[in-house]
């Protein structure tokens, strides 16, 4: 963005004029090329949503605005709707929010106000580790490994006790199959929990020391510190981490269609199988016969799209007023 | 001598490179049906020996196989729902079957060993729509006396791709339930109306060995190899049959193959003492006039080998082989229907 800055060194630098020249060709030839690179991004960004929406408008037109409420997914009639699988990668994405982010913060408080020195980058490097582990993994993980004991075990705790209450019951009735929406949520959650967590930290490290200092000197208890001077001062962050984790789990692709059920069935119970968008269009798109039945997947496509995008830009936003209100305070 | 000893690596390279090049001038490329590929590699293999033409067959299912024959990407496409012959003429497709095979309800019900369990049509059909949702339920035990049957939750378990295999099952199921006929219907994917999907045959293979009180459908040989806990089926003459390769080979047998209505056929619920009631072919597209003459004549010479030799192949994977008054009747056909670009006949 700024080669006049680079002009300027070179002539302070005392070179011959001929050099100068070659050098500024290549320094004018390489903003080209970078400029070059990050246009391309936009036009492959570009180029991505037109072909959703061409591709997907037989779909468009046929449902229209219904797509999104529809909870019909009929591949021998071709009627589609989006209801079902929509619900379930938002409802599945929120319970991974819901564990992800207590658990997250709790990780990074532990690693920086609490954790020994000698625990801390250990404990961090495991964490980020678990990043590392590929998503089908985690999904064999979860429906070899986790959804049997979750089966036997905890599901059947759910449904005797909260199953029984009344409003939040319905979210925990049914039988205990080991998988649906709800081992997806806490699969997810596992996936996303390093990256919420290391934003975390790492903002929190971010807090000047004086300010917890000062908090402590006052007689604050950590919970205190934590609560009343780190998390203000590192909100932006947070939200930040929070949204980098949400957006991860709305596309989460082989983990999630490995122990969410495929079931194109809308369920109140978290314990039911259910559908999300991404695992829809795993399963389906390849075998797809006809062109509605494709251009309903791609629609399916085009709505995690938005859907992405709409959580990407109110994060932004998000981050943009908290970061107009710290400019305020200093 | 130095420089003939640099060249002469060169040029054995280089003679290689023409090798590579030549082998690969031969082969021949397909996508399909995922029911087929199994045998399909193993014929593959042995053709390579038999003759240096090698194939390469990806198996992204008959969905996809019927796309990309469509597109010409490939030089033939495998589908186990065959096409209609206005969907053939549309796009200048042939079509003929390779080979056939059963398609099996599997159940993991604790005490129920593979084949003790009997069901018929009408009962598995009302199990799929959710009517019939424990295992004791009357209707079960009326087909099963003397087994004592668990008062467990049946969970169904069904393919959530599309797939030839599903095409095959609920094709039966419309046959013998009318109510399943006008609830859900027939195709590659339908809108099950209870349980749980899993993806491919080895999908549902793990869902049914996980979950306690299970029933799902996978093709035969993905039940033989994970031992699974087949049932019997009665079958159209009212006879209780095992899944196995003489059941299939006798509903085979009814078939009626016709070369006019490009071998459209389906296998369930074929009448026969011993005919397995949910058998089903896989079928070959290829374009009838092809741009690339070398190819389909390359094409054609599989199939035909694989008609001729692999027929111990196929009955070793638990696949039928053609019966070869249909081979000719299939090879008769390629003569009047594939055509090189020019106009002359390929095979």
């Amino acid at each position: 963005m700024s080669p006049p800055q680079v002009h300027s060194v070179e002539r302070t630098s005392g070179q011959g004029g001929k050099v100068r020249v070659v050098a500024s060709l290549g320094d004018r030839f390489f903003e080209w090329l970078t400029r070059g690179f990050a246009l391309l991004v936009l036009l492959t960004l570009g180029g991505i949503l037109l072909s959703l929406v061409v591709t997907s408008a037989p779909s468009i037109k046929a449902f229209g605005l219904p797509f999104l409420w529809s909870d019909d997914w009929d591949p021998v009639r071709d009627q589609y709707g989006a209801l079902i699988p929509v619900y379930g990668t938002l409802v599945s994405s929120l319970v991974a929010l819901l564990i992800a982010v207590p658990v997250s913060f709790g990780i990074a408080i532990f690693l920086t106000e609490m954790s020994p020195n000698w625990l801390k980058r250990p404990l961090g490097t495991a964490i980020e580790l678990l990043a590392a582990i590929p998503s089908i993994i985690y999904g064999m993980w979860g429906l070899f490994s986790f959804a049997p004991v979750f089966s036997k075990t905890f599901q059947p705790f759910l449904i005797s006790t909260l199953g029984q209450l009344p409003f939040v019951g319905p979210l925990f009735q049914g039988p205990p199959l080991g998988i649906g929406m709800l081992t997806a949520g806490i699969i997810l959650a596992i996936m996303v929990i390093p990256f919420i967590s290391s934003v975390m930290r790492d903002v929190f490290e971010l807090v000047p020391a004086v300010l917890k200092e000062s908090a402590y000197g006052l007689g604050a208890t950590t919970w205190e510190v934590v609560w009343k001077v780190v998390l203000p001062y590192t909100r932006a962050g947070v939200m930040g981490g929070v949204m980098l984790g949400l957006g991860r789990a709305l596309g989460e692709t082989m983990a999630v269609t490995f122990v969410i059920g495929n079931a194109q069935h809308l369920n109140v119970s978290l314990l039911a199988p259910g559908n999300s968008i991404a695992s829809s269009l795993a399963n389906e798109f390849a075998e797809a016969v006809g062109d509605l039945y494709t251009s309903a997947l791609i629609e399916l496509g085009l709505l995690l799209f938005i859907i992405t995008t709409i959580v990407l830009a109110l994060a932004k936003l998000m981050l943009l007023r908290l970061g107009r209100r710290e400019g305020m305070k200093s | 001598m130095n420089l003939s000893n640099s060249v002469r690596p060169l040029a054995i390279l280089l003679g290689l490179v023409g090798v590579i090049v030549h082998v690969h001038a031969e082969d021949i490329t397909g996508a399909g049906s995922t029911f087929v590929y199994p045998i399909c590699a193993k014929w593959a293999e042995g053709y390579k020996n038999a003759t240096q033409n090698g194939l390469n067959y990806q198996s992204i299912g008959s969905g996809g196989g019927i796309k990309q024959i469509k597109a010409k990407v490939v030089d033939f496409g495998a589908t186990d729902k065959p096409l209609t012959k206005e969907e053939l003429d549309k796009n200048g497709l042939a079509q003929w079957p390779i080979v056939m095979g059963g398609v099996v309800p599997v159940i993991n019900v604790a005490g129920i060993k593979p084949g003790q369990l009997k069901l018929d049509g009408m009962v598995l059909a009302d199990i799929y729509l959710g009517k019939i949702k424990r295992w004791n339920d009357g209707a079960i035990q009326a087909l099963n006396k003397g087994l004592t049957l668990p008062a467990k939750d049946i969970v169904v378990v069904s393919r959530t791709d599309g797939s030839g295999t599903t095409f095959i099952f609920t094709n039966y199921l419309s046959k013998v339930s009318a109510d399943w006929k006008s609830k859900v219907g027939s195709d590659t994917a339908v809108k099950w109306p209870t349980g749980i999907n899993g993806k491919g045959n080895e999908g549902v293979a793990s869902y049914v060995r996980q979950q306690e009180g299970s029933i799902g459908y996978v093709e035969y040989a993905y039940a033989m190899q994970n031992k699974m806990s087949f049932v019997a089926l009665k079958n159209h003459d009212g006879q209780f049959v095992m899944p196995e390769t003489k059941s299939f080979s006798a509903a085979a047998s009814n078939a009626q193959w016709k070369a006019e209505n490009g071998f459209y056929e389906i296998l369930t619920d074929e009448p026969g003492k011993t005919s397995w009631p949910i058998t089903g072919a896989t079928f070959i597209l290829m374009q009838k006039v092809q741009e690339n003459p070398e190819h389909g004549k390359t094409a054609l010479a599989f199939f035909d080998w694989a008609y001729k030799n692999g027929q111990s192949a196929a009955l070793s994977l638990d696949y039928i082989p053609m019966p070869d008054s249909v081979v000719k009747l299939i090879e008769g056909q390629w003569k009047v229907e594939l055509k090189a670009s020019g106009g002359k006949a390929l095979y």
